[in-house]
């Protein structure tokens, strides 16, 4: 008999078991939407934004330092206020969601590739392999995310000159977090494979002689997901914070390009003579961005990780 | 537990060779050591001269022998910037960076525990939801932010606490402390509350966790039974047993400590030699970088043998493994 069907897939997704502990517990459904929120606008921040902070002809010194619009002196054009150099905060705030989600999205995408492949790899082949790979695994995870990014950050500047580094800056911060991270999911992935390996289904498709690439993409892969998605959206949030803490300790993002981390850096050269809009404004985004991602978290780890419960 | 030991001995042996290679590289590499120690008007052959009695012209293995035994007796070259001996640079900045994390850590255990037993023993009260609340904030904030909002709410607004430096601080002729004087310990509040912040939510977690778990095994239910009173199974079963744990994963976590260190002595200008590293960084002064990138891997194996030792003497099912 078959179960009662419900007429489309959103139906289908809200009915589910994920579903359910989606639409029951409110803190995750706003978290969700002011995902949903932020990652479009982020998204959409040449659309939607008033300003483009990167034309330089748009920008003028006579607006510098206006405060928020509601605020006496403001200017309604200037929703937020403007920074020190007359750019409008609330567009340079969307440019710089973007510039940190992206960073953010790409090194935890390479990273969880990185992982999947070599966790696969030692999972499934154990021995010697996997010896060496775990041993890679084990000496990084002794050091923090954040310090194996500063780490990498000060040995590429050591080797590249100010303005390559400048250049390059982007790529050099997705490599620092990318590699900070992929350990975790490598040692995830290891573990579930390792369960995964000794499996009925795996066997067969072994006696029926599948060759182990197939076997660990076509079989394993699908079964180890889970868990990796989870890991995947914390680590989402430790990767925002890592680009973040990078640019606002001026070892980032170069100045010239908005992200929340050298937003904020700037708004804090102004902590002392009042201009509190360019430094709140950037630092509740990034707290509400990493927030929503960290209950996102919780609730897919509650969904697919029944281990932690 | 000897083969433990051996094991865990080598991998320790291992980071410190790969990190020193690393520093090696830096240090030979980037840039050329020469260059950064002569004038413009030293002559090419005092340049060679130069070069031949540092030992550049050597094969990059005994380079790379002479390098270690030279960082083992202390010598790390002069910085770049600052012209002095790295190993004093740092020496003399290391008091401020361990006073900061010991208070920092300090004020993360006596917070963190009472409020992760409290929520662990009444997890339906509101207090305890709040502290729920506040601890995920504690994870969502970045260190930095944290910073910076308390030194525009106490610092600027309510001009309670200095913003910046470490105060007065008292030499003892090898080590310089500010917790002799009122004023240093009215600098490290801000800078501790920081630093300790997520150290704190990470402890309060566990603390919570643990206890959530122990109230439900047979001993305490049973202790219940015999009508053994509350606070004797609360305090005297419950807690001391989720202590173990609890201590060991803190321990661990003193590295992160170090790590989010950087960020505060940044955000609060500490001296300390988290605040150097960031300027070393910045100026590209690779003697200061490599210097403390073997600090760190040094403080941070050392850390995690102290943690596996631990682990060993409290846990007897691995004594009895590892036989």
């Amino acid at each position: 008999m078959n179960p009662e069907r419900s007429p489309n897939l959103i139906m289908r997704l809200l009915d589910s078991d994920a579903g359910y502990k989606f639409r029951s517990s409110p803190v995750t459904v706003v978290a969700g939407l002011v995902f949903v929120l932020m990652i479009g606008a982020a998204l959409l921040a040449p659309v939607i934004a008033p300003f483009d902070p990167f034309d330089k002809g748009s920008i003028d010194l006579m607006n510098s330092l206006l405060p928020p619009a509601w605020n006496s002196g403001g200017d309604p054009a200037f929703l937020l206020g403007t920074d020190n150099q007359g750019r409008d905060l609330f567009s340079t705030i969307l440019y710089g969601t973007r510039t940190s989600v992206f960073v953010g999205a790409v090194s935890v995408s390479l990273a969880v590739v990185a992982g999947l492949f070599l966790g696969l790899l030692a999972g499934y082949f154990g021995g010697l392999v996997d010896a060496i790979i775990m041993r890679i695994v084990d000496i990084q995870m002794t050091f923090p995310a954040i310090m194996v990014a500063l780490l990498i950050d000060g040995v590429t500047r050591s080797f590249l000159s100010r303005d390559q580094h400048d250049e390059l800056a982007v790529f050099v911060i997705i490599l620092a977090m990318a590699l900070s991270i992929w350990p975790q999911v490598a040692r995830t992935v290891r573990a579930s494979a390792m369960v995964e390996k000794s499996r009925e289904y795996v066997m067969a498709a072994q006696v029926i002689g599948r060759g182990p690439w197939l076997i660990m993409a076509r079989h394993i892969l699908p079964n180890v997901m889970g868990p990796v998605l989870v890991i995947a959206t914390i680590n989402l949030g430790v990767a925002i914070l890592g680009e973040a803490t990078l640019s606002f300790l001026g070892l980032g993002i170069p100045a010239g390009e908005p992200s929340l981390g050298t937003l904020i850096r700037i708004g804090n050269d102004f902590i002392f003579s009042g201009e509190r809009w360019m430094l709140i404004y950037p630092g509740l985004t990034l707290a509400l961005l990493v927030l929503s991602v960290n209950l996102l978290g919780d609730w897919l780890r509650d969904v697919l990780d029944p281990k932690s419960r | 537990m000897i083969r433990f030991l051996i094991e865990r001995l080598f991998q320790a042996a291992v980071v410190l060779i790969v990190v020193a290679l690393l520093a090696f590289v830096m240090f030979r590499f980037a840039g050329d050591p020469v260059a950064q120690m002569v004038s413009l008007d030293t002559t090419a052959e005092d340049r060679a001269a130069l070069r031949e009695a540092m030992g550049l012209n050597n094969s990059l293995p005994v380079q790379f022998g002479q390098f270690v035994l030279r960082a083992v007796q202390g010598d790390f070259g002069l910085s770049y910037q600052m012209g002095q001996p790295v190993a004093t640079l740092l020496a003399e900045r290391l008091p401020a960076s361990i006073e900061l994390s010991l208070v920092a850590f300090g004020i993360a255990l006596i917070v963190g525990i009472p409020m992760g037993v409290y929520s662990g023993l009444y997890p339906e009260s509101w207090l305890s939801r709040a502290f729920l609340i506040l601890s995920l904030a504690g994870i969502s904030l970045p260190t930095f932010f944290i910073g910076i909002m308390l030194i525009l709410i106490f610092g600027v607004e309510l001009n309670l606490f200095p913003t910046f430096g470490r105060g007065e601080t008292v030499d003892l002729g090898w080590w310089t402390t500010g917790l002799l004087t009122g004023s240093g310990w009215h600098s490290i509040i801000l800078p501790a509350c920081t630093l300790g912040l997520f150290q704190m939510t990470f402890i309060m977690r566990l603390v919570r966790a643990e206890i959530l778990d122990v109230m439900r095994t047979d001993y305490i239910k049973f202790a219940r039974a015999r009508g053994i009173a509350k606070g004797r199974i609360n305090y005297g079963h419950a807690l001391k047993n989720t202590l173990v744990p609890v201590l060991t994963i803190a321990g661990l976590q003193l590295g992160s400590i170090i790590a989010f260190g950087i960020v505060t002595e940044s955000v609060f200008q500490w001296p300390g030699i988290g605040l150097l590293f960031i300027q070393a960084i910045s100026t590209v002064d690779i003697p200061v970088m490599s210097t403390y990138l073997l600090l760190v891997a040094l403080i941070f194996v050392s850390i995690n043998l102290i943690v596996d030792l631990l682990y060993l003497l409290v846990d007897p099912r691995l004594r009895v493994r590892s036989r």
